[in-house]
C-alpha cells in the first residue's frame, strides 16, 4: 500500500495546517487523519493505513484511554486532524486530545437546558472540520462552532426550538463552507429538516423540509394536517458525490413512530434517501425504503457510495432488514435483498421494492414483527472496503411484539402511538457482523455475536475489520474470512463505530465503549 | 447511581427502552433502605378509581412499562409482574409513584425522566399508570392460594427444590434466588415453571448498557484435559464463559482453550409433572413462596 506507507513515513504532521474544504474532498489521501464522521465523503469509513494487519493484529495492545466521567451511551467517531484528536460525549462534553497521549487540550461542556427532548439518550456522535473550527449540534437544537485550538465558542446558532421535540445528535457534514446537519426528534412529532449553515457565520444557508409542505409534491402523501408533526428527522450524517455535487441524506421514520392512523398515505420523505444539490438544499431524486412505516424503521443508516466500473451506486443496509443498492444518479432502485430475518413485508412492487404487509402492523392485542424496532440494523455505521469490495453491517437477529397505545399529540410531549417489546418465549436475540456482497447482496462470511450489539464497523488496507459488542469486546478481523484475530474487553457495551490514525508514523485504531476512548496499537 | 443515568436505550427512534433491560426478576433483588418510604407513603392517588384514567394509563403502560413489566402489567422474564396486590418496594400510592418517578436503586427500575423510562413520562401521567396497575391487581394471599407450610415441607423435602434455590438464605445456588418470586411473578409464570422450566429461561445477570440479559442456559464443557463438566452459564461472551456446576463449583473458561463447549436452552431443572408433583401441592410451594416473599421483603 503504498499509500500507507507514504502517510506513515512523511513528514512529521504540521500541527497548524488547516483542514481546506479541499482537503475534505481527498480526506482518503491522508490516511493518518481521519477527517469526517465516516473517514471520506463517500462514507466508506475505510482507513488506507496498513501498519497493523492480519499478520500482526493479535499482538495489538491498548495505548490509552480518556474518560468522559458521564453515564449513559458514548456514541462518538472522533475527528484526528495532524495529531489532535476531537471528540463529543455524552450531554454533548467535547473536547480535543493529544492523539498521542490521550492528554486533554481542551474540554467543553454545554450548558443543557432542563427541557430538552433526547428520545433515546443524551448523546452526540462527533464533529465535523473546517479550517480552525470544529463544528458540532447540540441536544438543545443548536449548531455551533468551537475554536479548534480553545474550544471556545465561535458562534452558536439555533436551529429550532428544543422545547417541542427538536434536538441534534449526530456529526455535521462539512461541504464547502457549509455545515450541513439534520434534526432528531421523530418521537416528539416534529416536522423533520437537513439544514446548511456558513461555516464562517453560522448564518443559515438554506433549510430541506423532510416533510413537503402545501403545494409540493409529495405532500398529498399525509393524511390532513398530519404533514406538520409526521416527524421524518435525519439524525445520521450524510454523504456527498463531488462530481454532481450531490449530498445524500437519509430520514427516519413518520410520527408517531408506530401507528398509522392519522397519517395515511405514504409518508414522503419518511424512511427515505433523500439526493439534495449541496449548493442549494433542492431535491434532485428521493428513494423510499418503507412506506407508511408503523416499526420505527427509521431509514438512517449511512448511505455508502460504491463506483463499481462505470457503474455509480449507493447502498444502504437498512433497519428494515433489507440491503438495498441504488443507481447514484437516479435513485432507481436496482436490488434490494434481506440481510436478516425480515417479516414485516413479504412482497415486492413491479420495481422490486419491498412493501409492508398488512397482516404485519401493531394490533391492540400485540403482532410480532421481524425486525424489531431496533432493526436489523440500527444507526451504528457498515463499512465497504475497496480491497475485498464487500460491505460490511452490524445485524440484528431480533422481533418484537408490536401492540397499539393511541395517545393525541401534544408538543414537545413523547408520540409514538404504540408500544414494543421482545417475545419472552422467542429464542435469544442474537447478532452478527455480515460481510456482504454488493453485486449480490448475498453474506459472504458472518462473525456471530452473543447478543445483539450496537457497535459499528471500521475497515482498514491491512485487511482488518474492527468491531464491537455488546458484551464489550472490541474485536478485530480478517476482512476476508471473518476470522477473529484480536479481542480486547473494554468492560461496557460498544455504543459507537471506530476509526483508525496514525501519529509520528503509528497507526491507531480508536472506539468508544462505556464511558471512556480507547485506542489501541501495536507495541 | 449509574441507575439513574441508564436511558433505556434507543438509539434515536430506535430503541426507546431496549438497552438497559436489567432483570427485576426472581434472582436476587436485594431489598433497600429507603428513609422516605413512610413519607411517601402518605401520598393518595388523585385519580384513584377513574376508569377513564385507566384507559390512558394503560396504553401509558404500553408504551412505557410493558417493555420489562409486559402486556397486561403481568411480568415477564424480566420485569416484576405488578398485578400482585403486594409490591415488594412498597405498595402505597406514593411508594409506587416514587419508585416510577425515581426509580429503584439496585435494580433495573430506571426513573421517569428523559432518558430513563422510554421518553419520559409526566407526574400525571405516573398517576395514569398507577390508576391502571389498580385496576388490574388481583388480591392473593398465601393462605387462599394454599398450605405454605405444607409447601415448605415439599420445597426443602420431597419435590427438592431447595437443593438448587434459595429462599431468604436457605437452600442451593444453581438455580435462581426464589426469594422474591412469590410476590413478583405471576401465578401462571410460577406454575409453567415449574411444569415446563424449559419454555422461558429465568433471567440472570444485567449489565449496563447491554440490551438482553444472560439467561439460565445450560453447558456442557470439555476441558482441554478431558474432563466433562455440565452446569448454567452465568454470563458469557463471544471469547469467554463463567460458570456454575452441578457441585456448585465456579469456572471461568476461555472457550477456544475448551475441547467442546455446548450451550442448550434445556433446563437443567426436571419439569415436575402432575404425577410427580400434583395441582394441590404446585399451589402449596407457590403459597410457600408467598409466604416467603411478604417474610423477606423490605424492611
Amino acid at each position: 500500500m503504498g499509500l500507507a506507507m507514504v502517510a506513515l513515513s512523511g513528514p512529521a504532521p504540521q500541527a497548524s495546517a488547516q483542514v481546506t474544504s479541499e482537503r475534505l474532498l481527498n480526506a482518503s489521501k491522508e490516511p493518518q487523519n481521519w477527517l469526517m464522521y465516516s473517514g471520506n465523503y463517500a462514507g466508506h469509513r475505510f482507513s488506507a493505513l496498513d501498519q497493523i494487519n492480519t499478520s500482526n493484529a493479535a499482538s495489538l495492545v491498548p495505548k490509552w484511554a480518556y474518560q468522559t466521567m458521564a453515564g449513559g451511551k458514548f456514541e462518538t467517531t472522533p475527528l484526528v486532524v495532524d495529531g489532535v484528536l476531537y471528540g463529543t460525549g455524552q450531554d454533548d462534553r467535547m473536547f480535543a486530545l493529544d492523539a498521542k497521549s490521550g492528554r486533554p487540550i481542551w474540554q467543553y461542556q454545554r450548558a443543557l437546558p432542563v427541557d430538552i427532548k433526547p428520545c433515546c439518550g443524551r448523546v452526540n456522535r462527533g464533529f465535523a472540520i473546517l479550517g480552525d473550527k470544529v463544528f458540532a449540534a447540540t441536544l438543545d437544537a443548536h449548531v455551533i462552532a468551537l475554536d479548534s485550538k480553545t474550544g471556545n465558542v465561535v458562534w452558536d446558532v439555533e436551529s429550532a426550538e428544543h422545547g417541542k421535540g427538536y434536538s441534534f445528535t449526530l456529526a455535521p457534514l462539512l461541504i464547502k463552507n457549509l455545515v450541513l446537519v439534520g434534526v432528531s426528534g421523530g418521537e416528539y412529532g416534529i416536522r423533520g429538516f437537513i439544514d446548511a449553515y456558513d461555516a464562517a457565520t453560522g448564518a443559515r444557508k438554506w433549510r430541506f423540509y423532510t416533510i413537503p409542505g402545501p403545494g409540493e409534491p409529495g405532500h398529498e402523501t399525509w393524511e390532513g394536517d398530519s404533514w406538520k408533526i409526521g416527524g421524518s428527522p435525519a439524525w445520521i450524517t450524510g454523504t456527498y458525490d463531488p462530481a454532481t455535487n450531490t449530498t445524500f441524506w437519509t430520514t427516519g421514520n413518520p410520527s408517531p413512530s408506530n401507528r398509522g392512523e392519522g397519517r395515511a398515505g405514504d409518508n414522503l420523505y419518511a424512511d427515505s434517501l433523500v439526493a439534495l444539490d449541496a449548493d442549494s438544499g433542492k431535491l434532485r431524486w428521493y428513494f423510499q425504503f418503507t412506506q407508511h412505516d408503523e416499526h420505527d424503521y427509521d431509514a438512517t443508516q449511512v448511505p455508502v457510495m460504491i463506483d463499481d466500473g462505470d457503474r455509480k451506486l449507493i447502498a444502504q443496509a437498512n433497519r428494515n432488514g433489507f440491503f438495498y443498492v441504488l443507481d447514484r444518479a437516479t435513485g432507481k432502485l436496482i436490488s434490494a435483498t434481506s440481510y436478516a430475518k425480515v417479516t414485516w413485508s413479504t412482497s415486492k412492487d413491479a420495481a422490486g421494492r419491498p412493501v409492508p404487509d398488512k397482516n404485519r402492523v401493531p394490533t391492540p392485542e400485540g403482532n410480532r414483527v421481524c425486525p424489531g424496532a431496533a432493526g436489523s440494523t440500527n444507526w451504528m455505521s457498515p463499512t465497504y472496503d475497496p480491497q475485498t469490495k464487500l460491505f460490511y453491517v452490524t445485524a440484528r437477529e431480533q422481533c418484537d411484539i408490536f401492540a397499539t397505545a393511541p395517545q393525541p399529540y401534544e408538543a414537545g410531549h413523547a408520540y409514538y402511538g404504540s408500544a414494543y417489546f421482545p417475545n419472552d418465549e422467542a429464542q435469544p436475540f442474537w447478532g452478527a457482523l455480515r460481510a456482504l456482497d454488493p453485486a449480490t447482496g448475498k453474506v459472504k462470511w458472518e462473525w456471530k455475536h452473543t447478543s445483539p450489539t450496537w457497535a459499528g464497523v471500521l475497515s482498514t488496507a491491512g485487511g482488518l475489520v474492527f468491531t464491537g459488542d455488546a458484551e464489550g469486546n472490541v474485536i478485530a478481523l480478517d476482512a476476508a474470512s471473518g476470522k477473529a484475530l484480536w479481542h480486547f474487553q473494554c468492560g461496557s457495551s460498544v455504543y459507537s463505530s471506530p476509526m483508525s490514525f496514525a501519529v509520528d508514523g503509528k497507526q491507531y485504531v480508536a472506539i468508544a465503549a462505556g464511558s471512556a476512548l480507547f485506542t489501541f496499537g501495536l507495541p | 447511581m449509574f441507575l439513574h443515568e441508564i436511558n433505556f436505550a434507543c438509539a434515536e427512534s430506535s430503541l426507546r427502552r431496549r438497552s438497559e433491560r436489567f432483570l427485576i426478576g426472581c434472582v436476587l433483588l436485594v431489598a433497600s433502605v429507603v428513609p422516605t418510604v413512610a413519607l411517601h407513603a402518605q401520598v393518595k392517588n388523585p385519580y384513584a378509581g377513574d376508569p377513564k384514567v385507566a384507559k390512558l394509563g394503560e396504553y401509558q403502560f404500553r408504551s412505557n412499562c410493558a417493555f420489562c413489566h409486559g402486556l397486561g402489567a403481568r411480568g415477564g422474564g424480566r420485569g416484576p409482574d405488578l398485578t400482585r396486590a403486594s409490591k415488594r418496594h412498597g405498595t402505597s400510592d406514593g411508594e409506587i409513584f416514587h419508585n416510577i418517578h425515581d426509580g429503584i436503586p439496585g435494580t433495573a427500575m430506571p426513573a421517569a425522566t428523559n432518558g430513563g423510562i422510554g421518553v419520559g413520562m409526566s407526574d400525571e401521567e405516573i398517576w395514569q399508570v398507577i390508576t391502571y396497575i389498580r385496576s388490574v391487581e388481583k388480591k392473593v394471599s398465601a393462605a387462599e392460594m394454599g398450605d405454605a407450610a405444607h409447601g415448605k415441607e415439599l420445597f426443602y423435602g420431597a419435590a427438592a427444590c431447595g437443593t438448587c434455590h434459595m429462599v431468604n438464605g436457605k437452600g442451593g445456588r444453581l438455580g435462581p434466588d426464589l426469594s422474591s418470586a412469590g410476590s413478583s411473578r405471576s401465578f401462571e409464570a410460577l406454575v409453567e415453571s415449574m411444569r415446563n422450566p424449559s419454555k422461558r429461561l429465568a433471567q440472570g445477570i444485567s449489565e449496563p448498557l447491554k440490551d438482553f440479559s444472560q439467561e439460565y442456559e445450560t453447558a456442557t464443557v470439555v476441558t482441554a484435559d478431558g474432563t466433562k463438566l455440565q452446569g448454567v452459564v452465568l454470563n458469557e461472551d463471544s471469547f469467554t464463559v463463567q460458570m456454575l456446576d452441578t457441585r456448585e463449583q465456579l469456572h471461568a473458561f476461555e472457550k477456544s482453550k475448551l475441547r467442546s463447549y455446548e450451550k442448550t436452552r434445556e433446563s437443567l431443572m426436571p419439569a415436575y409433572d402432575a404425577k410427580t408433583l400434583p395441582d394441590k401441592d404446585v399451589k402449596d410451594l407457590i403459597a410457600f413462596l408467598l409466604a416467603a416473599s411478604s417474610e423477606g421483603g423490605d424492611k
